[in-house]
């Protein structure tokens, strides 16, 4: 503890520490002695709420006895006692028993016409100790205490409703006329009484007088009595919106900006209304709101650029305030959108470049990362000397940011690398934490991957590295590097030496690292490379550690022998898909003495080649260089606002959600006969979420079969379902004939109340080559028996009635046949491909090119290359396309497109594929 | 001087000690009317009382700390949290009650064998004499069955607490018995 300690607390009379049993006791003869010495009992209480405070908790049967005895003080009026008295019992209204015993004197002390300083802290302490079967004795009280004058009475009142809610939403509910009344209530605060205080509260500089806090609380509340009455939240959005100067506090308009959030979020009709009422507050005489307003719109959903452009201005403006705080709002803001939408931020260049040397420097990084992202390819240069320069005076956690945005520089713009790569080799020397190198590291691996044609400098930086590195896990991980890129450059033998060092100077893990590394350039087709990794490995033979020694005996061994063989050893062209693996072996380890008396079969496990891993990561790198954006969801609980409202959000990752299902649709034995699972898409709600009835679902892909999953969940309270099944009718093709043929389905027997059960669907897909793309239409309704719950037996009736419920079709389309896949060279695949199909299309109803993007990256489920799903430009955009087919054949696609206000978006789709056929399924995808 | 003289007689009586006093009964009975008609000398609405209520009053002066514990039946166990240094407690009776009047005599029976009460007095009051058919003083006494009771002091007051008739009565007896016993 660093503040300062209060005597009276810590060492008693004779100086000793305080002893939990000593304050028990204490407290125990002091609230029960006669009279009641005020001074002396607050003195105990204190310590009580000390202990409470920093962790010790009493038994039930202490808490209780201490309870009991605190009931005691209330004979005494003493105020400030009193006002210890409640802080406590507040603190034992969880652990104690029976504290119900003080509701009637709480409410004495809360009445109507009390007109006691404590009557507050009753009010807040009345909440915690009534329980759902007394709420109803205290709900006129509480109504009069909303609606009381003074403020703080009142806001205790509100949020003492709001602690309520779990107790009883139906009482509290009752209370929402008084609730809205006092949003617009103006309570100022009476300065006689309490303003001399004022000043030490810490409110803010005008102190609590113009904070009008009661309207915040009472908003907060109120949002909680409408939330799941949409149109209710939307009415009292527009009343206070339009409420004008009646709005006083600040917070509460901050709040009201954030519900607007989420209505335009949920409810795209309301788009144009509330965008409206943003744009109003953007001028609003408060900075945080003028913030929380700028934020809202910019991260809304695919904003158009007219309408980021005010939010822009303001942010602008302050850039050069005067306070800090200002700036560092502003910046911050701006440099998240700047992210996505680098060239929205453009117009604020040059006040960007004037934060840089900003004396604080957690402004001045950002606005670096952001001139990182906004300026075009000639003003990197520069901006790199400029990071050099102040690198050293920043923390290791902001030069994470810098080099994570100067990654995401290196993929966006690959002409760059060179100096990007001396600026990263350059921090790379400078001290530092394990963190930031291993964030170095990373960008530097990132660019061997993906920009061939900085490898052979940046391994030899990494080389240099490595020679001078207090990290284990780095240098294992680049040694690892070598092995794997070193024997494909022009002069491998360069790096067996740097290799070799480590051999010599390392501990054993990295010696064993080296080893395997070193290993793999006895593959190259050069004999006296050979011989001499074969002397190095030899030299091994001799090392203290075991591992180093296995490692070299088993990788001589191999060099021996006929290369394929060494090859597939040494360095195998495909690996196991690690999280198959790691689920498979959960499965293996917990499957108890059944499994374990075979051998684990590591066929199970899906092997991916080193492209498809390499695209998984690029995909992940590219992603996670996006901000998250959507916080301003309320309550942690809805994830509707969160995650991917980036307009790049990259589709379905097919083989994440195969590895999901694999294991329980592997358990049901009709499934098994049709082998290994292809595909699974994600789940597709196919009911309202708040319906009685909620059901998703999902479809997996075998190779001759098509298995719809259902997921259905009964939400109703006294009703129990039987017999559940769907029919799933495949729509017709051209011919007449139906090209998915019903196999069997696997029904629920009951689904009990408020559960969720599955049902299977399988079907046989169209056989041969020429319909091994051919699609369909399902058509899904849901039939069950439905019985209710006799309320007073809790069981069943005998007779139920039989129900049908239509839900949303499933469809099978060209996305569940294409797995996005990452190359790294676009126009080398373009050029290789023969069959080119192309059509034109016209988007009327979208409304931006970065709109159409993800909606054909989704439609479509192809990979983004080289950067295009963000388009940098308004009126036209190239979108580069990568796939293979679940036959792993390629496809690229080519997609210009062209936006004007009038007629929407227009796009020329090019595809080439090995197949005729394949190229025209994914250029009729888009339809 | 007066004042000299009273502060002299209080030194006598105990100091500045506050005297202990519990009103219990069943639900129903008066009790909170009862306490609020003696502090403030007024009739106000009440509530049934969920836990209790505690006020100092100044009669004679004595002060008096008056604990008025509610009496439905799931508050009744916890009245013994409050019966250490008791110097009286007052028990209200609905005379008008006869159905409950068996589980007065329970209470009041259960209460008495506390080792904590052993040496308080006891007054029992026979409250809403203002309605017809109330029971008189004596008849309740006989039904509680105080008539026998010889290791303490009490006391019976037929009373109204809405009309205020009764009440001084009763607490004249007190002050005289707690005067007794502290002198």
């Amino acid at each position: 503890m660093s503040y300062k300690k209060n005597e009276d607390l810590d060492s008693g009379p004779g100086g000793a520490v305080m002893d939990k049993m000593t304050v028990f006791q204490d407290c125990i003869a002091g609230f029960n002695a006669s009279p009641i010495q005020p001074r002396k009992c607050r003195v105990l209480l204190t310590k009580l709420t000390y202990l409470l405070s920093t962790g010790d908790t009493f038994a039930r049967d202490e808490s209780t006895r201490l309870f009991f005895s605190i009931t005691k003080l209330f004979q005494h009026k003493d105020i400030a006692l009193r006002q210890m008295v409640y802080l406590v019992i507040k603190e034992l209204a969880t652990s104690a028993d029976d504290v119900i015993m003080v509701t009637s004197s709480i409410m004495k002390d809360t009445t109507v016409g009390s007109d006691v300083v404590y009557r507050p802290n009753a009010i807040r302490t009345l909440a915690r100790i009534i329980d759902a079967s007394t709420i109803q004795a205290i709900e006129r009280l509480i109504k009069t205490a909303i609606v009381d004058k003074h403020p703080i009475v009142s806001s205790a009142a509100l949020i003492s409703s709001y602690h309520l809610l779990p107790v009883s939403r139906e009482v509290v509910r009752r209370w929402a006329n008084e609730t809205q009344d006092t949003v617009l209530a103006q309570k100022p605060f009476p300065q006689a009484a309490y303003g001399g205080t004022a000043s030490g509260l810490g409110i803010g500089p005008a102190g609590p007088a113009s904070s009008f806090m009661t309207q915040y609380h009472a908003l907060g509340l109120l949002y909680q009595l409408r939330s799941h009455d949409r149109m209710a939240l939307i009415k009292m959005i527009q009343q206070l919106a339009n409420a004008g100067s009646a709005m006083k506090s600040p917070a509460a308009i901050v709040m009201l900006i954030r519900f607007v959030a989420r209505a335009i979020d949920e409810d795209r009709n309301m788009r144009r209304p509330l965008y409206t009422l943003l744009e109003g507050w953007l001028k609003h005489k408060s900075d945080m709101v003028n913030f929380e307003a700028a934020k809202t719109i910019l991260e809304m959903r695919d904003s158009t650029d007219a309408e980021a452009s005010p939010a822009i201005n303001v942010l602008q403006l302050f850039l050069s305030s005067p306070r800090f705080v200002s700036r560092f709002a502003a910046i911050r803001i701006l440099n998240r959108f700047a992210m996505i939408r680098p060239q929205n931020v453009n117009v604020c260049n040059i006040d960007i470049e004037a934060l840089i040397n900003d004396p604080n420097r957690s402004i001045a990084t950002y606005a670096i990362t952001t001139l990182l992202k906004t300026g075009n390819e000639a003003s990197v240069d520069r901006l790199m000397k400029q990071i050099t320069g102040f690198m050293n005076d920043i923390s290791d956690e902001f030069k994470i940011i810098v080099v994570d945005a100067i990654r995401s520089l290196c993929l966006k713009f690959p002409s760059k690398q060179a100096s990007m790569l001396s600026f990263l080799s350059g921090v790379l020397r400078d001290e530092g934490g394990y963190e930031f190198k291993r964030a170095v590291i990373e960008a530097m691996f990132d660019l061997i991957k993906f920009v061939p044609d900085s490898k052979e400098e940046a391994l030899s930086y990494l080389c240099e590295f490595i020679e001078d590195c207090e990290f284990t896990k780095l240098a294992v991980r680049i040694l690892h590097l070598l092995g794997e890129e070193g024997p494909s450059t022009a002069h491998p033998t360069k790096y067996i030496r740097y290799i070799y060092n480590r051999v010599v100077l390392e501990n054993a893990i990295v010696r064993a690292a080296a080893v395997t590394a070193l290993s793999k350039f006895s593959l190259i087709d050069d004999a006296s490379v050979q011989e001499s990794v074969k002397v190095l490995l030899t030299r091994c033979l001799d090392d203290p550690d075991d591992e180093v020694r296995d490692r070299a005996a088993m990788a001589l061994r191999l060099s021996a022998t006929e290369k394929p063989i060494a090859k597939e050893y040494l360095a195998p062209e495909s690996v196991p898909s690690l999280g198959a693996l790691e689920q498979q072996l959960i499965l293996y380890v917990t499957g108890g003495p059944d499994a374990a008396s075979v051998a684990f079969d590591i066929s199970s496990v899906p092997f991916i080649s080193k492209d498809q891993a390499v695209a998984d990561q690029f995909r992940a790198k590219t992603m996670a260089t996006l901000p998250i954006l959507g916080g301003t969801a309320i309550d942690s609980g809805s994830g509707a606002g969160s995650g991917g409202v980036s307009p790049s959000k990259t589709p379905a990752l097919g083989e994440d959600y195969a590895q999901k299902y694999a294991a329980s649709l592997a358990k049901i034995p009709e499934l098994q006969a049709f082998g290994a699972l292809i595909r699974s898409s994600r789940p597709v709600p196919l009911t309202e979420s708040e319906t009685e009835y909620v059901i998703t679902g999902i479809k997996h892909l075998y190779k001759e079969h098509l298995v719809l999953q259902f997921d259905v969940q009964n939400t109703l309270p006294d009703t129990v379902l039987e017999d559940v099944s769907v029919i799933a009718n495949p729509s017709t093709a051209d011919d007449g004939t139906e090209p998915y043929v019903e196999e069997f389905i696997i029904a629920i027997p009951r689904l009990t109340q408020e559960s969720t059960g599955t049902i299977y669907v399988a079907f046989t897909r169209p056989s041969g080559e020429e319909h091994a793309y051919t699609g369909g239409v399902f058509s899904n309704t849901l039939r069950f028996t439905s019985k209710e719950i006799d309320p007073n037996t809790g069981e069943p009736e005998e007779e139920g009635y039989e129900d049908e419920y239509q839900v949303e079709d499933i469809e099978i389309g060209v996305a569940d046949f294409l797995v996005p896949t990452y190359v790294g060279n676009f126009q080398h695949m373009w050029d290789q491909l023969s069959f080119e199909t192309s059509e034109t299309y016209s988007l009327a109803g979208v409304g931006s090119l970065s709109e159409a993007c993800s909606s054909v990256i989704d439609s479509l489920s192809m990979q983004p290359l080289e950067g295009s799903e963000t388009p940098l430009q308004n009126a036209t955009h190239v979108l580069k396309l990568f796939a293979r087919t679940l036959q792993g054949g390629k496809v690229v696609a080519l997609v210009r497109m062209a936006y004007s206000a009038k007629t929407g978006v227009t796009l020329k789709i090019s595809v080439r594929a090995e197949d005729e056929r394949v190229a025209q399924m994914v250029v009729g995808g888009i339809a | 001087m007066g004042q000299v003289l009273g502060r002299v007689l209080s030194k006598l009586w105990g100091g500045d000690k506050e005297i202990r006093i519990l009103i219990l009964g069943l639900d129903g009975a008066g009790k909170t009317t009862i306490l609020y008609r003696l502090q403030i000398g007024e009739v106000i609405t009440t509530v049934p009382t969920i836990g209790f209520n505690v006020e100092t009053l100044t009669y004679k002066n004595l002060k008096f700390n008056v604990w008025d514990l509610g009496g439905q039946t799931s508050i009744r166990p916890y009245w013994r949290c409050y019966y250490a240094n008791t110097a009286a407690v007052i028990f209200v009776v609905d005379a008008t009650d006869r159905d409950r009047i068996n589980t007065c005599k329970e209470e009041l029976k259960e209460m008495l064998n506390e080792e904590e009460l052993a040496d308080s007095a006891l007054l029992v009051f026979a409250n809403k004499q203002d309605q017809p058919g109330a029971m008189t003083a004596p008849e309740v006494s006989q039904t509680l069955g105080l008539v026998g009771m010889k290791d303490r002091s009490w006391s019976i007051v037929a009373c109204s607490a809405i009309k205020g008739e009764g009440l001084t009565e009763g607490l004249d007896w007190l002050v005289e018995v707690i005067k007794e016993e502290q002198l």
